[in-house]
């Protein structure tokens, strides 16, 4: 009777679990789709696409589209290709996410071991700052910029995604460090380390899982930007985002969908590459604030 | 003046008060223990100590120095943390000496230090281990060294040993004591064990409801305890606390108190003032160890009164065996020896060391002082 009993929960225990990864692989073929298709399309000729046969393998494979792409490609009034633009989003990329990092690092720092009157007030107002559409502050924000000097270059598009990143930084590392013995800041305050040393030294040292769940968040959103980008950067100061809406929109001759594609990936390989060398810290750290007690 | 004084001083968190006028001296090399239930202000008391926290009002000296406003690291004082605290990014060495680097000790003087406390602790081949690679005795240890590098003048401890397990901390105790005895420096110690504060102090300040219910030696805690709060929360099992009524018999006043049964019996005092209480009632304060068998009574005691009563429960402990009675309508436990021939159910014949017995104030909950 046991044994029968038993047998049957196997039976069912294979097939149901055969229908579960096929489900599974099913979702995942479809997620994968739109990369086949741009991968596919972005090593063919242009004629393989035009002539209908977008899901096929390529007969001609040519990494042409990709050198168009990135160095040679129509974007506005030069042919310079993405790579300009490539250089201006990590340029505005990198200070801005290190800024916010750093900033939000030393905000969490303070609402956790340097309480004062209002702080819990002012956290809720940091967090306001998630929430507020990026449109709404499209036009003060322009003004802002007009009038410390910063319109049009890419130092501004640091500080406006700096001011948004912010909230989200605090966020983070507020709640890790809430969870942070309080013990250990005051027996540093004893050793004789002042606000920064005990930042520095006890703090920090063991923020890793935290640190690269805001860079990562960061980098992302920064990265992935375009109504900023398209609003405040100057001609110069264009981010691969806002560069590539130019290459698929500009309208001269034919439309070079194989060099599209292969910009389209250009601009999104490095949050990708974040995401591989990095994604498995970020489940880690989104977890470590909320499991260790 | 002590070496350090808690001067009529007040803790509030907003308009709550929770330590009302605390007033303490220490002299140089003392074992201050403050001990008293959870949320009694300890802790408080010694986070004011150690400046992590304000005073509101009173003033705290260290050797005549006043401490109020100034920065933890310039008090001068080292502290061990119940967690340990240790930094877990740093060996156990930059443990020790981060205190002396963050005061600008020279790199050689820091190695010598740290030698010399982790040979006094026995950590030596501890030293390149991270605190999380450490049991939880051995991370006491550490963190007592790294209070001790500092050569402070002032030791707080604050709970250290609660997170040992029962036998680590009578190992514990007894080296921070030997410790204490060696190296003779100042201390102030927080815990919530009664028996911890009793083996280690000098004097010991029992705190209850952000006061001070009583401030002495060990000895003068045990034996005359303020007032009924500091009579039972010290001692283990805790002091039995009797309603009584006084009376005399010829020149003597006697204590007269409920037997099991509705009868009473009289138990004569030493104290001779107990006369003024006359008719009146008080609360008889016993120690569990007074009452025992006639044989085990104490010799030296001019005052043993003998009282036959039924014993309701035994409960054998290896060395003694509690006895509990109905005394006075309460529960009473005697400490007798394990040898003693005592069956629940039996009336048994005791003999109560009122030398020893203290009264209390039932209004007041004070000692009557002799
Ligand atoms: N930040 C604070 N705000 C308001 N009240 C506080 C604050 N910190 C402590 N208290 C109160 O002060 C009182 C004393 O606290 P304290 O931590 O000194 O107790 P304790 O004697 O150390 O207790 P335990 O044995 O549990 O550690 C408690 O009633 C506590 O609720
Ligand atoms: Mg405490």
């Amino acid at each position: 009777m046991s044994v029968a009993s038993q047998d049957t929960a196997i039976r069912t225990g294979r097939v149901t679990r055969t229908l579960i990864y096929l489900v599974l692989l099913l979702f995942a073929l479809f997620y994968m789709l739109p990369l086949y298709v741009m991968v596919v399309n972005s090593v063919k000729p242009l004629n393989e696409i035009t002539g209908g046969g977008m899901m096929n393998l390529p007969q001609a494979f040519t990494l042409e589209p990709w050198a168009k792409a990135w160095s040679s490609a129509q974007i506005g009034v030069d042919p310079t290709g993405l790579q300009p633009y490539f250089w201006n989003s990590i340029k505005m990329v990198v200070p801005a996410v290190a800024i916010s990092t750093v900033l939000g690092a030393l905000n969490g720092y303070v609402l956790t071991k340097w309480r004062f009157k209002g702080d819990t007030i002012l956290f809720g107002l940091m967090l306001f700052a998630c929430f507020i559409p990026f449109q709404i502050v499209l036009i003060p924000m322009a003004r802002m910029l007009g009038l410390i000097g910063l319109a049009g270059t890419t130092w501004g598009l640091v500080l406006v995604h700096v001011v948004y990143g912010i909230g989200f930084t605090t966020l983070y590392f507020r709640n890790y460090y809430a969870v942070f013995p309080t013990e250990l800041v005051r027996a540093a305050q004893i050793d004789g380390a002042g606000f920064f040393q005990i930042f520095w030294r006890i703090l920090l040292p063991s923020s890793g899982p935290i640190a690269v769940v805001s860079i990562i968040w960061q980098f992302t959103n920064i990265w992935n930007d375009f109504l900023f980008g398209a609003s405040f950067a100057g001609a110069d100061s264009q981010p691969m985002t806002v560069a590539l809406n130019n290459l698929v929109q500009s309208s001269t001759g034919v439309k070079e969908y194989n060099v599209h594609f292969a910009g389209a990936i250009l601009a999104a390989l490095p949050t990708l590459l974040v995401y591989i060398v990095a994604g498995r810290y970020f489940v880690r750290g989104l977890m470590a604030g909320s499991v260790k007690g | 003046m002590g070496f350090l004084d808690i001067d009529n001083t007040t803790k509030s968190y907003g308009a709550v008060e929770v330590l009302h006028n605390v007033d303490i001296s220490v002299e140089e090399g003392e074992f201050l223990v403050l001990v008293g239930p959870s949320g009694c202000g300890k802790s408080t008391l010694l986070n004011m100590i150690a400046g992590l926290e304000d005073i509101t009002s009173g003033e705290i000296r260290i050797k005549d120095k006043v401490m109020n406003g100034v920065h933890p690291s310039k008090r001068n004082i080292a502290m061990v943390f119940q967690s340990y605290a240790l930094y877990p990014n740093m060996t156990v060495g930059q443990n020790i000496t981060f205190g002396l680097e963050m005061h600008g000790t020279p790199k050689p003087e820091r190695e010598k230090a740290m030698k010399n406390v982790a040979e006094l602790l026995q950590i030596e081949q501890l030293l390149d281990r991270k605190p999380g690679a450490l049991s939880g005795g051995q991370r006491q240890r550490v963190a007592m060294g790294r209070a001790l590098v500092r050569n402070p003048d002032v030791f707080l401890f604050d709970e250290p040993l609660s997170n040992l397990d029962a036998k680590l901390r009578v190992d514990m105790r007894t080296e921070i004591k030997k410790l204490h005895q060696k190296l003779g420096t100042t201390i102030v110690y927080v815990t919530h064990d009664q028996i911890e504060a009793m083996t280690l102090s000098t004097r010991i300040a029992v705190m209850y409801g952000g006061y001070v219910q009583q401030l002495g030696t060990p000895q003068e805690i045990y034996d005359s305890p303020a007032n009924i709060f500091v009579a039972t929360f010290m001692g283990s099992p805790a002091m039995n606390v009797i309603p009584a009524r006084v009376a005399m018999e010829g020149e003597r006043p006697v204590a007269i108190v409920a037997l099991h049964d509705g009868s009473t019996t009289s138990l004569p005092f030493s104290q001779d003032n107990m006369a003024d209480w006359n008719g009146r009632d008080i609360m008889l304060g016993i120690r569990p160890e007074t009452i025992t068998d006639e044989d085990a009574a104490d010799r030296n005691s001019a005052n043993i009164a003998q009282m036959t009563n039924r014993i309701v429960v035994t409960e054998p402990a290896g060395s003694d065996t509690f006895v509990t009675m109905t005394l006075g309508g309460k529960d009473v436990i005697a400490r007798m020896r394990s040898d003693a021939d005592v069956r629940p159910g039996a009336d048994f014949p005791f003999a109560v060391n009122m030398e020893k017995a203290v009264a209390f104030d039932p209004k007041t909950e004070m000692r009557i002082v002799p």
